[in-house]
C-alpha cells in the first residue's frame, strides 16, 4: 500500500477520574488509504466513538490522549498539532457525521446557516458565497427545494433530512476524510439505506475516505472495504470485509456474526454473546475477551495476546492463531460457568 | 402571532384588575387610615376628622368606595394624594421618569456586565479568573442592598469624595446651570445608585448565565460546532449563548417591573426621588390613592415583564416561534 491518508498508531485515550483511569482507547492502530472506506465495528463501550473523537482531538476533559500516541494525517501528527492548526483541519480536511441528527444540529440556527458556517470558517469567499455553497451541498445530498429548506430550522425537518444536512455540512469543504459515527443508527431502516447509498455515492464523486464507525455489521458490509473490530479499547481483528464475513478469526468477531439476525432463517432465539463489556477502569489481564470466550484456555489468562498475522491482510488478537487446536472443543464461557446472568 | 398577543393582553387585563381589587380591600382592611396621625393629634377635633372623612368619601361602605375608585380610574383620574396634597398623577409624573432613568441604566449595565462576566468565566472555566469572578459574584449576591449602598457612599462619596452623596441633582446649583451641565449634574448623581444596583444584580445575572452556559456546553451540537473547526470563543458566544439565554431571559422578565417600581432600599439610602420612595411613604401614611396607583403600575409591569420574556424566548428559540 502507498502512504496511507490517516495512520493511527498506538492511540491511547484515557479518562482520569479521581483515582480510577478509564482506558477507553488502549493502544489502537489502523490506517486508511485515500478514497478507502474503513469500518470500525464493536459494541457500546468498546472505544470506537472515543477513537473517532480522538482523531479530531474532540475528547473533553477528563479524557486525554496519552503521550506515545500518534495520529499521522497528511504528514502531520494531529496529537501534537497546535490548536489553531487543528481547527484548520476540523471540518475542512477531516469532518465528522454524528449519530443523532437532531441533537447534533443547533436548534436555534437555520440548517443553511449551520452548513454555510463551515464554508465561512474555512473558505475565503463572502457570506453570500458560503450560503450559495451550502444550498448547493444541500441539493447534492438530495434535499428537495434546498433554497427554502436552508432557511428552516432543524426541528422543521425529518430525521432523514437532518442527516442529509449533517452530510452536506461534512462534505462542503471536500475533506480528505469523513468520520461517520453511527450515521444511520437513529434512522428508520428505509431511510438508513438511502443515507448509506448517498454516502457511498458522494464518496465516489469526491474521492473522500470514510471511517465508518458502527455496531452494525450490515452497514459495514454495504459500505466498507476493510474492517477493524474493536473490543475493550483494543483492535482485536482487522481484515478485508469479505474475509471477515467468510472467515472471521477472533472468537469475538465470530460472536458478532452469530448475533446478526438472519431473515433467511426460520425465527429462532437471537444469538447473543454472553456477558457484557467489562468496565474500562478495570480491563481483565491476559485476553480481555477470555471470560466471554467459548475457547479460552489457561494461556489466555496468563498472556495478553498480540495481534497475530493470519494473512498479509488479516490480523487477529487471539492465541488461536498459534494454537488452533483449541477451537475444536468449545466450552460454555466463564461468565456462564460462574452463573453471571447475561 | 397577533392572536397570541391579543390573548396575552386580555390575560394581563384580567390579572391587573384582580390584583387591584385584592389590593384595594387589603389596604383598607389594614388598621389605620390616612388621618391616623391626625386622629392621635388632640388638637384635631372629632368634627374635623369626620369632615375630612366625609370630604374624601372614606365614611362610605367599602364596596361603594371601591366602585367609585374604579370608576374614577377608568376616567383617568387616579385620585388625590393625602400625604403630599397633590394629584396622584402629578406625583407619578415626577417620580416615574426618575426611577426609569436609574433602573434602565442599572438593568442594562447589569445584564451586559453579567453576561460578559459569565462568558469570560466559561471561556476559562476552572481557571483562577473563573474562580475569582465566582467568589466575588457570590459575595455581592449575598450582600444586603442597603449595606452595599452605604459602603459605596462611604468609599466614593465620603472617603474619596468623587461623587455626590445622594439626591438626583445638586439642590443649590442645579437650577442655575445651563442645559449641558444639568445633564452632567444628573449623571454624576446617578453613578453611585446605579453602581450599587449593578454590582448586586450583575452578580445574579453572571451566576445564572454561567450555570446555564455550562449546562449547554456538553450538548452534541457544541461538539458538532467544534468538529466544524469553530473557534472556542465563537462556540461560547454564538453556539452556546443563544441556547443558554433562556434562564437569563426569565430573570430579565422578573426584573422588568423594577424599571418603574424602583429599588426601595437604594432609593432610600441615596435619597433618589423615585417610585421606591413614593411607595414606602405612601404605605407609611396610608395614602390609599397613591399606594393603589403604585400597585396598579406594579401589576401592569409584572404582566408586561412576563410578556416581554415570552416574546424574547420566541425571538431566541425558533422552536417556540413555530408553536401556535
Amino acid at each position: 500500500m502507498t502512504e496511507p491518508l490517516l495512520s493511527v498508531e498506538n492511540l491511547r485515550t484515557w479518562f482520569h477520574t479521581g483515582d480510577a483511569v478509564a482506558k477507553a482507547v488502549d493502544g489502537v492502530s489502523f490506517s486508511i488509504g485515500s478514497g478507502e472506506t474503513l469500518g470500525i465495528v464493536g459494541e457500546s463501550g468498546c472505544g470506537k466513538s472515543v477513537t473517532a473523537l480522538s482523531i479530531l482531538r474532540l475528547v473533553q476533559q477528563p479524557g486525554r490522549i496519552e503521550s506515545g500516541s500518534r495520529i499521522m494525517f497528511e504528514g502531520k501528527d494531529l496529537v501534537t498539532l497546535d490548536d489553531a492548526a487543528m481547527r484548520d483541519i476540523r471540518g475542512n480536511r477531516i469532518s465528522m457525521i454524528f449519530q443523532e441528527p437532531m441533537s447534533a444540529l443547533n436548534p436555534v440556527f437555520t440548517v443553511g446557516d449551520q452548513v454555510a458556517e463551515v464554508a465561512r470558517i474555512h473558505g475565503h469567499g463572502s457570506r453570500r458565497d458560503a450560503w450559495n455553497r451550502a444550498v448547493e451541498m444541500l441539493s447534492l445530498t438530495g434535499i428537495p427545494a434546498p433554497e427554502e429548506r436552508a432557511k428552516e430550522y432543524p426541528h422543521q425537518l425529518s430525521g432523514g433530512m437532518r442527516q442529509r444536512v449533517l452530510i452536506a455540512m461534512a462534505l462542503i469543504m471536500n475533506p480528505a476524510l469523513v468520520i461517520a459515527d453511527e450515521p444511520t443508527t437513529a434512522l428508520d431502516v428505509t431511510i438508513q439505506a438511502q443515507i448509506l447509498e448517498l454516502l457511498v455515492d458522494l464518496q465516489k464523486r469526491f474521492g473522500t475516505s470514510i471511517l465508518m464507525i458502527t455496531h452494525d455489521l450490515g452497514v459495514i458490509a454495504e459500505t466498507a472495504s476493510r474492517v477493524v473490530v474493536m473490543y475493550c479499547g483494543e483492535v482485536v481483528e482487522e481484515a478485508e470485509v469479505d474475509t471477515l464475513f467468510a472467515a472471521a478469526h477472533h472468537p469475538y468477531t465470530e460472536g458478532l456474526m452469530h448475533a446478526m439476525p438472519q431473515l433467511s432463517e426460520p425465527r429462532a432465539r437471537l444469538n447473543v454473546i454472553p456477558g457484557s463489556v467489562p468496565a474500562p477502569t478495570d480491563w481483565p489481564s491476559g485476553c480481555r475477551f477470555r471470560d466471554r470466550c467459548p475457547y479460552s484456555w489457561e494461556r489466555c489468562e496468563r498472556e495478553h495476546p498480540p495481534l497475530y498475522e493470519i494473512s498479509p491482510t488479516h490480523t487477529s488478537r487471539c492465541h488461536l492463531a498459534v494454537e488452533p487446536e483449541h477451537r475444536a472443543n468449545p466450552h460454555p464461557p466463564l461468565v456462564e460457568q460462574l452463573g453471571v446472568s447475561v | 402571532m397577533t392572536g397570541y398577543l391579543l390573548r396575552r393582553i386580555a390575560q394581563a387585563v384580567v390579572v391587573v384588575v384582580l390584583v387591584a381589587t385584592i389590593a384595594f380591600f387589603l389596604i383598607h382592611l389594614a388598621p389605620g387610615d390616612p388621618f391616623a396621625a391626625a386622629v392621635e393629634n388632640p388638637n384635631v377635633s372629632e368634627g374635623v376628622r369626620a369632615h375630612w372623612r366625609d370630604a374624601y368619601g372614606l365614611d362610605r361602605p367599602l364596596p361603594e368606595q371601591f366602585v367609585r375608585y374604579i370608576a374614577s380610574v377608568t376616567k383617568g383620574d387616579l385620585g388625590w394624594s393625602f400625604s403630599l396634597q397633590r394629584p396622584v398623577l402629578d406625583v407619578l409624573a415626577d417620580a416615574l421618569p426618575h426611577t426609569l432613568l436609574l433602573m434602565s441604566i442599572a438593568l442594562t449595565a447589569s445584564f451586559a456586565l453579567g453576561i460578559f462576566l459569565a462568558i469570560t468565566q466559561v471561556m476559562k472555566r476552572g481557571s483562577a479568573t473563573d474562580r475569582i469572578i465566582s467568589g466575588v459574584s457570590l459575595l455581592f449576591f449575598s450582600t444586603p442592598e442597603f449595606w452595599l449602598a452605604l459602603m459605596v457612599i462611604v468609599l466614593l462619596a465620603y472617603r474619596f469624595p468623587v461623587f455626590p452623596i445622594g439626591g438626583m441633582v445638586d439642590p443649590v446649583t442645579h437650577s442655575s446651570l445651563g442645559p449641558v451641565f444639568r445633564i452632567v449634574d444628573v449623571a454624576r448623581h446617578t453613578v453611585l445608585p446605579a453602581l450599587t444596583l449593578t454590582l448586586l444584580f450583575s452578580a445574579v445575572v453572571a451566576r445564572y448565565q454561567r450555570a446555564s452556559l455550562l449546562d449547554v456546553l456538553p450538548s452534541e451540537y457544541i461538539t458538532t460546532a467544534r468538529a466544524k473547526g469553530v473557534p472556542e470563543r465563537v462556540i461560547v458566544r454564538r453556539h452556546a449563548l443563544r441556547n443558554a439565554l433562556l434562564p437569563v431571559i426569565t430573570l430579565f422578565g422578573l426584573a422588568f417591573p423594577a424599571l418603574l417600581t424602583g429599588a426601595v432600599y437604594v432609593e432610600k439610602v441615596f435619597s433618589w426621588p423615585g417610585m421606591g420612595l413614593v411607595i414606602v411613604n405612601s404605605i407609611d401614611t396610608r395614602d390609599y390613592p397613591l399606594l393603589m396607583a403604585a400597585v396598579i403600575i406594579g401589576s401592569i409591569l409584572v404582566t408586561a415583564g412576563s410578556l416581554v420574556a415570552d416574546l424574547l424566548y420566541r425571538a431566541f428559540d425558533p422552536r417556540l416561534r413555530h408553536e401556535g
